[in-house]
């Protein structure tokens, strides 16, 4: 399998990251050399193998399902890069 | 001996009996890093006021009778766990304006148990790389030197870490393990550095690049100095859903217990291609003083160890590729402005991320998306079931595994970068750990031809860091590594 210049791009939407036009063919011959590297996992027989998901040797824990944080916008707004009063501000979404 | 060149373990000992002060010790460190920061460019951030501070209420707190496990010990702390009020940067753009409004557990543990915290230290840009190239803040220098005058590398991603705690800036730092960056710049800098096991340490506050493979660890010039840091690091939070609920081990007991009747896996797999000699000759030396101290040697085999770096890279890009979207202009971290929301993501992203990091998120969206997601996300985590396989198959013969922490010693900063694959390299065997979740240390143990360090590996079983502090101490008895870098405070240069 290998990524032409067109699926580049279409990753680069996907991933909301702007390439520049002398981006492409370089991005497009380095993640090619990584799919090509990864590609020998196609030969590992994995036939009725679960899939490990996590680090964790444990099932996923529980906890009330309660509000136990909160009240504090100033501190969650402060590392805003623009805020309008207790809102996160960005450009204009609807018309 | 100076202050600077105590283990932590003496300089406990040193503050205890009222021969030094915190704030002696402290002043003496950020001395240091005065002189030596402008060269080696370990840390990003200097809290000096905040550490003579937290020295004096050490002081204070002492002469009051409480001392607790690292009271006025100075250390660095990797640029990724966040700090309340002091900006951490995660080495990248995206974060240069950020302050985190909160603590890391671990910071705050570290905290708690009186530890002083010198600058928040480099790293590799979210912790992506093996050379600590890939920092917004520049590339951190290796404190030791190699016969040609090169400019070394400290490895990755805990560069700044490494490099601090090697050249006496520091005592000890925390670093974080994702795929190897405890363990391979702790080899490349000749100090100790352990990974433990997944779920030892929380994750909460650590800002998040591989979540299930993420480790946070210590880094120090001993083995007991490691378990002392690690003892304070370590611990349940209700915080972090993957935290484990198990008692901390008196982890420093552990590193004087010796191995006598322990049974020591060699996998034969970890002889890998193109490996240098000497790391060959330096692993056949690691097996010998194991031996002779009373370890009982047993080849083992962990068949899937090949394929632990292809499953890395489809794993930790694809989770990087989910935990990175986070970095939108909008919330916090810098912004640059757009016609419309999408144009703002994409130019903010553009400019923020740095040619590593945007690869991987290329690479990880790309393997979740939708038609490719089974060829390469899920066919990846099966392997990954087979990796942990192999290692609970060996663990059933064996208390521990003993392999090189990396296939070379420090290369040039601009040799091995011509393509990212090669560089994915460096982390053959430290990745198979992290993929199972076990425990694993770098013990510095030898100096090869051209005076650099390299380290052995020690691998233990799930929550059993006691024995791998046993092996890894029994190893550093052995070695007796007591070189230096050239680049040290108090070197004179």
């Amino acid at each position: 399998m290998s990524l032409d210049p067109a699926t580049v791009r279409r990753i680069a939407k996907l991933a909301r990251i702007r390439l520049t036009d002398d981006e492409v063919p370089r991005l497009e011959g380095e993640l090619n050399a990584i799919l090509g590297y990864v590609e020998q996992l196609s030969e590992v027989d994995v036939d009725g193998v679960q899939p490990l998901s996590g680090g964790a040797q444990m099932a996923m824990r529980l906890r009330d399902d309660a509000v136990t944080d909160g009240n504090y916008p100033d501190k969650i707004l402060a590392n805003a890069p623009d805020r309008i009063g207790n809102f996160f501000a960005v450009p204009k979404v609807v018309e | 001996m100076t202050m600077l060149d105590m283990s932590i373990a003496e300089a406990l000992a040193a503050l205890a009996a009222k021969k030094i002060s915190a704030v002696e010790l402290t002043d003496a460190h950020l001395t240091a890093v005065e002189a030596l920061n402008p060269r080696l460019n370990a840390f990003i951030t200097i809290t000096a006021d905040q550490a003579r501070a937290q020295a004096r209420a050490a002081d204070a707190a002492r002469a009051a009778g409480d001392a607790p496990a690292l009271s006025g010990i100075p250390i660095a702390m990797k640029d990724l766990f966040c700090t309340e009020g002091v900006r951490t940067t995660a080495g990248s753009n995206i974060l240069e304006p950020f302050i985190p409004p909160y603590e890391s557990t671990v910071s705050a543990r570290l905290k708690a148990a009186g530890a002083v915290m010198l600058g928040k230290a480099n790293l590799d840009e979210f912790a992506m790389g093996s050379s600590n190239i890939t920092s917004a803040y520049g590339a951190v220098e290796n404190p030791w030197q190699r016969d040609d005058g090169a400019k070394l590398v400290p490895g990755g991603s805990s560069g700044g870490s490494a490099a601090a705690v090697a050249a006496r800036m520091a005592m000890g730092a925390t670093g974080t393990d994702t795929g190897g960056s405890i363990r391979q710049p702790a080899a490349f800098t000749g100090i100790a550095g352990i990974k433990p096991t997944y779920g030892r340490c929380s994750r909460f506050g650590i800002v998040a690049f591989a979540s299930s493979l993420d480790q946070a660890g210590p880094m120090a010039r001993t083995v007991e100095d490691c378990a002392i840091l690690l003892g304070a690091m370590s611990g349940f939070d209700e915080r972090d859903s993957t935290s484990a609920d198990r008692p901390v081990p008196d982890f420093r007991a552990a590193c004087a217990r010796g191995v006598q009747g322990l049974r020591i896996g060699i996998p034969r797999e970890y002889r890998v291609d193109g490996m240098a000699p000497e790391i060959e000759t330096l692993w056949q030396s690691g097996i010998d003083w194991l031996k002779r101290a009373g370890a009982e040697i047993i080849d083992v085999s962990l068949p899937h160890t090949r394929y632990g770096l292809p499953v890395y890279y489809i794993v930790a890009p694809a989770e990087a590729s989910s935990n990175l979207a986070r970095y939108d202009g909008v919330r916090f971290g810098a912004r640059v402005d757009g016609a419309d929301l999408i144009d703002l993501y994409e130019r903010t992203r553009a400019a923020g991320f740095g040619a590593e990091v945007k690869r991987r998120i290329m690479i990880g969206t790309y393997v979740l998306s939708a038609g490719y997601y089974d060829a390469y996300y899920l066919r990846a985590q099966k392997v990954r079931a087979l990796m942990l396989r192999d290692f609970n198959q060996a663990f059933a013969k064996v208390d521990a595994i003993l392999t090189p922490t990396a296939p070379s010693a420090a290369f040039a900063i601009g040799e091995k970068m011509d393509d990212p694959v090669t560089m994915y390299l460096n982390d053959v065997f430290t990745v198979p750990s992290n993929l199972a979740g076990v425990p694993a240390m770098s013990v510095p143990a030898g100096l090869d031809a051209r005076g650099l360090p390299l380290g052995l590996q020690v691998i233990g079983r799930h929550f059993d860091e006691e024995t791998v502090f046993a092996v890894a101490g029994a190893l550093e008895r052995a070695a007796m590594f007591t070189a230096m870098p050239a680049v040290r405070a108090g070197a004179g240069s």
